[in-house]
């Protein structure tokens, strides 16, 4: 009989074995070269064989972080740079989008927009600042602004390509199944365009994490990249880095919950390594 | 049930993809055609599916002409082209989102077992082997109840033996409903095992170089020499038609 069930397809949606899962370990091993590499450094000071006088060993940083916790400043500092990046990023991923959008659904739009967005974007976003304070004032609005225009051109870049890639192919099933232009949108191009989305979402995350310094170099009074002004104008190179640690690993978490959100809408996705 | 009528396809660039095709198929009618590459054949089956329109003449489905995407046309493409992101039964119900939910789901159900994949409805597409894929496709697209199916070379990207099978599979199918089935194909074979008629195409540009009755009842043993002269004499018709040299006919309009 012709309806033979020989499954010789791979069997990759078998529920996963209840067995021993490895996967702790591997999540363990990203640790290795921070935690050892703190380690080695903390030995080499308390043995004599380096200084750490302007790069302090990590009890001295943990010190820090512990003080400043302590007295409170660490959580105003943080929650006044999260506040900017969340601001700044929200902006730029919605200006971004729209214009992504936009430029991907017309040709017309795309011959007007990009030409202009492209010129803007090969303006190196610091350069932004002095005009920005000049319009905006020194407070919030010019960092948030800042902190958007660097999210929005990744965003933007990332949009208009995911729509421009998609395949030809699967947008004639919409059109045999006589889709109409939103259902096609909702359906086929939506769910099409969401792998390449959110990694632009990601780039531009990380680069609104890196505007966020910027903003803050350029005059604040709370804020992790005050911290690091503070550190380097007092002489505290400890301060420095445990400001680097706390954005380090304010910026992985941010990229943590960005990916955890995401993932279960991408489980489709046919790919050579799940992470 | 569907009429062409004098069709023609130029494309921007000057290309003539088809010239001057009329052709009837009759309602549960299998047309195959058949044709070298740049015959044409899958720009005709894309006009009469509406992915195209015919830059002169007319296509009819049940009277009603055809200019975009009917409801009545079902199309089957080379490559599955399922969904990624929709597992296996939400492709099968694809086209079926005005049905209420508990008669698309038994629809779907119906499908699913009938294309032997009964139990892989919560599969992701890409689980799938090329032959399951291919036959959710065909699913999805008789899952609609459509009076005319197009199938474009459904079967040439798979193995000889999953060929055969889906080929078998498409006549039980087939026998369901019976629809119009107009299939393009390279393979002489398929188009003897499946059709009542094959119609022979030539390029440059694409027209019909001849017609082709098969009598024998189906199923048709592939070994029996009735086949094989079938097969011999459509091989002849095919060599002549691909040998067929554009410029050669002065009168591009003469009868075939």
């Amino acid at each position: 009989m012709s309806v033979s069930q020989t499954s010789d397809a791979t069997d990759l949606g078998a529920p996963a074995a209840p067995a021993a899962r490895p996967i702790p370990w591997r999540l363990l091993l990203g640790f290795v070269l921070p935690v050892g590499g703190a380690l080695l450094w903390e030995a080499a000071v308390r043995g004599g064989l380096a200084e750490g006088r302007l790069m302090p060993p990590p009890s001295r940083i943990l010190q820090t972080l512990a003080e400043l916790a302590s007295s409170g400043d660490l959580w105003l500092h943080i929650q006044a740079t999260v506040a900017r990046v969340v601001a700044g990023f929200a902006l730029g991923v919605l200006a971004g989008t729209l214009l992504g959008a936009l430029a991907g659904a017309s040709g017309l739009a795309r011959a007007l927009l990009d030409p202009t967005l492209q010129g803007l974007r090969a303006i190196p976003s610091i350069a932004w600042v002095p005009l920005f304070i000049l319009w905006l004032g020194i407070f919030e609005a010019s960092k948030v602004a800042l902190i958007a225009v660097g999210v929005a051109f990744p965003v933007y870049l990332g949009t208009l390509g995911a729509i421009l890639s998609i395949d030809r192919k699967i947008i004639e099933v919409g059109r045999v199944f006589r889709l109409s232009g939103p259902a096609l949108v909702r359906r086929i191009m939506l769910p099409a365009v969401l792998p390449h989305y959110v990694i632009a979402l990601r780039s531009g995350l990380g680069l609104g994490w890196m505007f966020v310094v910027a903003a803050e170099f350029m005059g604040a009074s709370e804020g992790l990249g005050y911290l690091l002004v503070d550190g380097q104008q007092l002489g505290k190179p400890a301060q420095i880095i445990a400001a680097i640690v706390v954005f380090a690993v304010l910026g992985k978490a941010t990229d943590a919950i960005l990916v955890a959100l995401t993932t279960p809408l991408l489980r489709w996705q046919d790919v050579a390594v799940r992470s | 049930m569907l009429e062409l009528h004098a069709v023609s396809k130029s494309y921007a660039n000057g290309t003539r993809a088809l010239a001057d095709i009329s052709l009837s198929v009759d309602a549960g009618e299998i047309l195959a055609i058949v044709g070298g590459s740049g015959c044409g054949k899958s720009t005709l089956l894309r006009l009469v599916a509406g992915l195209d329109v015919p830059t002169r003449g007319t296509i009819r489905v049940d009277g009603q002409a055809i200019a975009s995407p009917h409801e009545a046309v079902g199309l089957v493409f080379q490559e599955p082209r399922l969904l990624p992101w929709l597992t296996v039964a939400r492709n099968v119900g694809f086209g079926l989102t005005a049905l209420p939910p508990a008669e698309r789901a038994a629809r779907v159900d119906a499908a699913l077992a009938r294309v032997g994949l009964a139990d892989y409805g919560e599969r992701w597409p890409r689980e799938l082997s090329g032959g399951q894929a291919q036959r959710v496709a065909l699913a999805r697209a008789l899952v609609t109840r459509p009076r005319v199916l197009l199938l474009d070379e459904p079967f040439s990207a798979l193995d000889a033996f999953t060929r055969v099978d889906l080929q078998d599979h498409l006549l039980d199918l087939w026998a369901d409903t019976r629809p119009t089935l107009v299939l393009v194909t390279h393979d002489v074979e398929e188009a003897l095992v499946l059709a009542d008629r094959v119609m022979v195409m030539r390029a440059h540009p694409g027209r019909i170089a001849g017609v082709m009755q098969l009598d024998t009842p189906r199923p048709r043993d592939r070994q029996s020499g009735t086949f094989d002269r079938a097969k011999r004499q459509l091989l002849a018709d095919l060599g002549r038609a691909n040998t067929w040299r554009p410029g050669e006919e002065a009168f591009p309009t003469a009868a075939i």
